[in-house]
């Protein structure tokens, strides 16, 4: 660890934070509905982004990893606010809609990282 | 049919509109909430880059550092939101700084996401599939002990629930 790459991770932090929670606002803006469109979009693609990062790391050097997957990726994604959104379902009596979310956020979310990952593992070669 | 939406589901909720139309913030509020989002999202990212570098994950093995950064976040956004919510009447930036910014960029799905990619990468399906499965279920279980035990402590030492 250096100061460059804290920097580096810190200036991806910033740009990662603000999105996620203007997706959100986003979300809540347009859909009247149970359902944490926005965090379950912006966990869905950093997975992806962060599938890619991490099968071409080698080829895209340590800086691009920090600021790209570590900064940006690890902030715009979230699991305490996914945690939390589950549990406030189940405590609003929603527990069909708290398992469908918690499900469906863990399968789409793995699936996407598993693309980013082997999309850019066959380009590579 | 359109005309509530879920006021309260998460941190990045803003608390201060929930009696106005829908959720859209006036452009004058804007700009401070999303620098106190940027600026909570650098400390909490920072404080998982160290941790991460201080315990690296051995290949192949259990992932320890991300699964204790994301439970340990879960914790603390269950007793946050409690006492920012139901405790007492915070600064209206608080949330944004605290709860999006230093929580949200502590914790990560994407690289959860991508440790079981790894997992069955090299060759580790079972330990890939405990993972996936315990991760959201601890995390879920930590931030409702967040909020219990708050809300408790918050009863017995006269935070007046009533």
């Amino acid at each position: 660890m250096n100061g460059w790459t804290v920097l580096l991770v810190g200036a991806g932090a910033a740009v990662g934070a603000p999105l996620r929670y203007l997706a959100d606002t986003a979300a809540k803006a347009r859909f009247a509905s149970v359902w944490p469109w926005g965090t379950f979009v912006v966990n869905v693609v950093g997975s992806l982004v962060l599938g890619a990062m991490t099968a071409g790391s080698a080829e895209f050097g340590p800086e691009v990893v920090a600021v790209v997957g570590t900064g940006f990726c690890g902030a715009l994604t979230t699991y305490s606010t996914f945690g939390y959104e589950v549990a406030g379902l189940a405590e609003r009596g929603r527990a069909g809609a708290a398992w469908g979310y918690l499900a469906a956020s863990v399968a789409v979310g793995v699936c996407a990282a598993a693309i980013g990952f082997l999309v850019v593992r066959v380009l590579l070669g | 049919m359109s005309e509530q939406p879920v006021a309260d589901g998460a941190d990045g909720a803003c608390p201060v509109e929930q009696a106005g139309p829908p959720v859209t913030t006036p452009s004058s509020r804007r700009w401070p909430v999303l620098a106190a989002v940027a600026t909570g999202g650098v400390v909490g990212a920072e404080a998982r880059f160290v941790i991460g570098v201080a315990f690296p994950q051995p290949s192949g093995g259990w992932p320890w550092t991300t699964f204790l950064v994301n439970v340990s976040g879960c914790l603390l956004i269950g007793v946050l939101l409690t006492v920012l919510s139901e405790l007492t009447v915070p600064h209206p930036l608080l949330r944004p700084l605290l709860g999006v910014g230093v929580l949200g960029g502590y914790t990560t799905f994407s690289t959860y996401a991508v440790d079981v990619v790894a997992l069955v990468d090299a060759g580790r399906p079972v330990v890939a599939l405990g993972y996936v499965v315990a991760t959201p279920l601890a995390a879920v279980a930590a931030c409702v002990l967040g909020v219990a035990v708050t809300r408790r402590a918050a009863g017995r030492t006269g935070g007046e629930p009533e």
